[in-house]
């Protein structure tokens, strides 16, 4: 099961969930996705390799999407 | 690419080069320092032996400068506590998910994340991160925070930072302020002493050099 949830106040919060055959989570997933990036947040999606890549649309076969908040120099 | 680093055009992108020469323009910069208290001290010891306690007091004065510049860097990073609220517990367990089994237990001694990539070994805090160059002698102290990171728990703020580094490590290194470099023995002390480990490992990792690529060049 693929995952997309945001860091924030309380640690984290799944926003979806959605599964290969699952067309209806999917398309849940895509609406939070797409209301996240509307509100300023930034999607991180964990590669298998330990990397991350920056995404502007819900990557379906990606296990785990963070939404975070933008850095900056301290 | 970063995006926090394409919104900074004026920014030159980091890059192997670049923090080497920042690393010398450091060098030469503590070298200056020495040289200034260092050779009016040994003047005066020359011209007058007896006033060796007052030149002594003038090379202090050029030797805590550079303390100062190591602590600067130091109390730059600020490693995470252990969780006292719910919402920590949460973070953390995001992060030690995050981080994988080898940076899990370090990440929990010492409150740094210790990731691997081109540029070097990072070890990241809530507010900033330490770079340790390959062949671990050289490290680099970076200032760099959440935008708006008010209510975020500590551990969101480093996995903030880790995703960060892990999408485009020469963007982080872009977007965040240097606020030193120099030999990582001079750092050491200047760390807070659970972290200190962390920086051991740090060195190794880096003198074992990048076993795990992290980001585009």
């Amino acid at each position: 099961m693929s995952r997309l949830i945001r860091l924030d106040r309380t640690g984290h919060t799944e926003l979806a969930s959605w599964t290969a055959g699952d067309p209806a989570s999917h398309e849940a997933a895509v609406e939070a996705f797409r209301r996240e990036l509307d509100e300023g947040m930034l999607a991180s999606a964990t590669l298998p390799d330990g990397s991350a890549e920056v995404v502007r649309e819900l990557p379906l076969d990606a296990d785990l999407v963070v939404m975070r908040r933008p850095i900056a120099g301290g | 690419m970063l995006a926090e680093a394409v919104a900074m055009p004026w920014r030159r992108r980091a890059s192997e080069r670049s923090l080497t020469r920042e690393g010398r323009i450091w060098t030469l910069w503590s070298a200056g320092v020495l040289i200034t208290f260092g050779l009016p001290a040994a003047a005066l010891v020359w011209i007058e032996p007896l006033a060796a306690p007052v030149a002594a007091i003038f090379l202090g004065h050029g030797i805590a400068v550079l303390h100062l510049q190591a602590r600067r860097g130091a109390r730059g990073v600020k490693p995470i506590g252990s969780a006292t609220t719910e919402a920590d517990r949460t973070a953390l367990g995001l992060l030690g998910d995050l981080v994988g089994h080898d940076a899990r237990a370090l990440l929990a001694d010492s409150g740094l994340a210790l990731q691997r990539g081109r540029l070097g070994a990072w070890l990241v805090g809530s507010e900033g991160a330490i770079l340790v160059r390959p062949g671990g002698r050289r490290v680099h102290c970076f200032c760099v925070r959440v935008g708006e990171a008010g209510d975020l728990p500590p551990g969101d703020r480093v996995a903030h930072l880790l995703l960060a580094l892990r999408e485009d490590e020469h963007g982080f290194a872009t977007v965040a302020n240097r606020n030193f470099s120099g030999a990582a023995w001079r750092l050491r002390p200047q760390l807070p002493a659970r972290a200190r480990p962390a920086l051991m490992r740090g060195c190794a990792a880096a003198k074992q050099g990048a076993t795990r690529l992290v980001a585009k060049p």
